[in-house]
This record gives structure tokens, sequence and C-alpha cells, in this order.
């Protein structure tokens, strides 16, 4: 199976004094349903960052979808960012676009045309429950509806990787259900690797799934 | 509303920038025009006992526009009832040249000493007259009205240019992290400040019809003209045509400047 993340000796840091990932080996494969844990500072989110480039290695080497992330240039980082899709604890939506819009944001940057946007918005945000609600600016709708769109935006374009980092930190157990449903959906029925940083692992996962755990700035598999 | 606000501050800053430079130009013509108005009635006048050709007196210095004889006649006119013939034909014989010379521009009181020291050097002029006290107090207010008008400027830039600084601040807080998201799933930097560029432009050309607008009103309404007219100056305020360009061209580079430095300064934050 395709390696979709290859981590080697990686090493990071905020500050050269600082590491908080040390030599780390490890990799995942093309379809893979992963969990991350560890303690809170152990460098889950750390870790998540550098899978996106927006932190870069301090030692080793870090390649994600075939693209080394070491020394990357901007335009084939752009590239690589648009095969991701990303799911954060606090949402990051654009305040002042509709969700709407900020469903179709991927797609606005992967230069889909207008119509095909409007269709593939239409069925993710009724996928995710909230068509009703379209017209409506992120400050209108509750933490679970914020999340449910955040969800829906990193699905838009159907990227190989899927990033969540404590995607349901924040939720009750309806909208908390259905994010998880929707990354299961996402593994089985899109093929996309999912990559998820939690503190807790849900118990009634329908997937098979790989489990690291970070602990002492070391990354392993726990079997 | 907030947003309205945010608009209306980049709005009034470069409002207030263009008005203040379309007063600085229209006071700079009327500096110039008075300049001009002071030239044309400041000539120096040299006297010779021989008659000199007048190009002559062109050709000592660039700054000698032209050249005139002061005619004698009427002074001799007005001695011939007083005078007997005998005595006036000695008098026209003995009567001295004199010329009047213009020159290219008002001159520094420097450039007036210069002049002299120039003349001097032929043998024929025997007098020069400079009017150098009641000229050096004219240029003097002149020089002083000019740096004053440019002080004025110069504060007036200051003051809106620190309001462009607190408006960046605001645009850099407010559009970073949208910034942020769209980097995050790939948007290229064109892309990601698109939108900020376009509010930049929107806003300057609102602040350009706005200014542009408010000098067509005190042009149409002759503001300042009755002054001007009193000290038989003829300034033209606003040049539709040429003044509007200068406006609109330095409210969009402005806000361009700024979009442009909020965009080099944004840093990623997810």
């Amino acid at each position: 199976m395709d390696k979709v993340i290859l981590a080697q000796d990686l090493s990071l840091a905020y500050n050269t004094e600082e590491t908080i990932i040390s030599r780390a080996n490890f990799s995942v494969s093309s379809g893979d349903f992963v969990f991350i844990t560890g303690a809170s500072g152990s460098g889950k989110s750390t870790l998540l960052r550098s899978f996106y480039g927006a932190l870069k290695p301090e030692n080793g080497s870090l390649i994600v979808g075939g693209v080394e992330v070491n020394n990357i240039s901007s335009s084939k980082l752009n590239f690589l960012r648009r095969h991701i899709g990303i799911v954060f604890q606090d949402y990051k939506l654009i305040k002042e676009w509709t969700i709407e819009k900020n469903v179709a944001l991927p797609l606005i940057i992967n230069g889909y045309a207008k119509d095909v946007c409007d269709i593939q918005v239409d069925k993710l945000l009724n996928h995710v429950k909230l068509s009703h609600k379209m017209g409506k600016y992120p400050p209108e709708l509750s933490g679970g509806e914020q999340q449910r769109v955040a969800m829906a935006r990193a699905l838009a374009h159907n990227p190989i990787l899927i990033l969540a980092d404590e995607p349901t930190g924040n939720l009750d157990d309806y909208s908390s259900k259905l994010i998880w449903n929707l990354l299961e959906g996402a593994n089985t029925q899109l093929n996309a690797t999912v990559l998820v940083v939690t503190h807790h692992i849900p118990e009634d996962l329908a997937v098979d799934y790989k489990h690291f755990n970070i602990e002492g700035g070391d990354v392993y598999e726990v079997s | 509303m907030k947003s309205v606000k945010n608009h209306l501050s980049l709005i009034i800053a470069l409002f207030t920038i263009v008005f203040t430079m379309q007063i600085y130009i229209v006071v700079d013509r009327t500096v110039k025009a008075y300049e001009y108005d002071l030239n044309e009635n400041y000539s120096i006048v040299v006297v010779t006992q021989k008659k000199v050709d007048t190009d002559t007196l062109v050709a000592m210095s660039p700054k000698i526009k032209s050249a005139d004889e002061i005619s004698t006649k009427e002074v001799i006119s007005n001695l011939q009832s007083q005078m007997k013939q005998r005595h006036i034909d000695l008098l026209k014989l003995s009567l001295p040249h004199f010329y009047s010379l213009h020159l290219t521009h008002y001159p520094a009181p420097h450039e007036v000493k210069e002049l002299r020291k120039r003349l001097e050097k032929n043998s024929h002029i025997t007098r020069i007259e400079d009017f150098a006290q009641s000229h050096d107090t004219l240029y003097k207010l002149l020089l002083l009205f000019k740096s004053v008008i440019v002080l004025f400027a110069i504060a007036i830039f200051a003051v809106t240019s620190l309001l462009i600084i607190k408006e960046m601040r605001i645009w850099q807080f407010q559009h970073n992290e949208r910034m942020s998201i769209m980097a995050m799933f790939g948007a290229p930097v064109w892309m990601r400040s698109a939108v900020l560029f376009r509010v930049s432009i929107v806003d300057a050309v609102i602040a350009s019809v706005l200014a542009i607008g408010t000098i067509t009103y005190a042009d149409f309404m002759k503001v300042g003209n009755e002054q001007l007219q009193s000290i038989g100056i003829e300034v033209l305020l606003f040049d539709p045509i040429n003044d509007s360009l200068l406006i609109v061209g330095v409210a969009l580079s402005l806000s361009i400047i700024l979009a442009t430095l909020i965009v080099i300064g944004h840093k990623e934050e997810v």
C-alpha cells in the first residue's frame, strides 16, 4: 500500500532549544484511519501541523503525499494543501463569509466551476444536516453546527488526506457522533486517509484503526 | 456596522490626504502666480552715457529676458514749459540713456547681487538701480509663505500617515485570520489578498470621488476667488482632468501600498 505519510528520524521544535518530537519513525498508508493520542502538551497538534507544512522539521525527513515537506517551496506547499482537508477544534471558519461560501472554499481554490461548487456544497450541507442554515454566518451557529460546517469544508474537494485536531473536543454527544460518522464515511466510502488527534478514542467506532501515542517526544504505535 | 466603520476610517484618512494635497496645489499655484506678478513688475534700471544696443544688455546674463530703453521724451516735454528750447537741446545732448532690464524669473537676493556685478563690468554702464531693499523684503515674505505652506503640508501628511498606520494594524488583524485559513487550504497569495486589494481599491475610489466632489463644489461656489482677485491674482482652483487624475492616482497608490504591506507582513497563524 502507498505511504501517504513517511517520517524518518523526524524531529520537530518551535525553537532549537525545545525539541517536541525527537527522531520519530512512523508511516501512514493510504486508506488508514489513525488516532494520535498523548498527554496535553506532548506534541500531538505540533505533529499534525507538520503534516500540512505549517511547521518545518528541525531534523530528519517528512514526506506527505509523496512530497518532501522539509524544503518545500510555497507553490508546492499550496499544491499539497489543496489535497488535504483540515478540521480544527476551534473550527477556523471565515466569520464574514456565509456557511456555503466557507464550505465552497477548497472548491474555489481548486478552480471548480460555480455550478459544480453549488451542487457539491448543497450535497455536503445536506449531509451534515445544515441545509436549512445555508445563508447564515458562522457566528450565528452553535459550536456543534460550526464544527459540522468545518467538516463539510474538509470533505468538499474529496481530499486524499483528512487531518482533524480534537474535532469533537468542544461538542455535545449528537454533534460528536455526527462528526465521527462523517470521518468514518470519508475513510470507508471516499478512501481518504484520516488522522485524528484526540484525547479519547470513541469505543463504538466501526472502522479498523491504527493508534500512535506520543510520550516524551517519542511517537510509537500502540498495538 | 463595524465593517462600515473600518471602511470609513480609511476613506477619511485618504480623503484628508488628497484634499490637503489639492489645497497645497492651489496655494502653490497662487504663490507661483504671485511670484510671476512680482517678476512682471520688477526690473533693474541701468544708466549709460552712450547708447547701448539692447541685445548687448540681454547677452550679459541668461537671467535677463529683455531690455527696453526708457524714453526720456516725457520728462523733457514736462520741462518744456519751464525751460528755453536752447537749454532743452543741451539737456537732450547731456542726458544719459536709461534701460529697463526684465528678468526670466523673480530673482533671489544673491542673484540680484550677482547680476549687479556682471553689469558693473560693462564700462558704458554708469549706474545700476536694483531696488534691493524693497525686493529683499518681498522675496523674504514670499519665502516665508512658501515655508509655512510646506510645513502645513508636512504636518497634515504626518497626522494622516498615523491614521493610515493605525488603520493598517486593524486591517492586519482583520484579514490575517481569513488569509491564514485560505493558506491552510492551499490558496495562492494573489487569491488570499484579492479581497484586501478589492476593498482598498474601492475605498480609494470612494475617497477620490468625495474629494473631487468637494473641490468641484468649492470651485463652483468660487471659494476664495474674491480674495485672490483683490490682490490681482487669477488662479485655477481645480483642473478637472489633471487634478482628478492626480487625486485618483495618489489615493489608489496609497491604498495599494497599504494592502501590499499587509500582505507582506502576513504571518500564517494556524
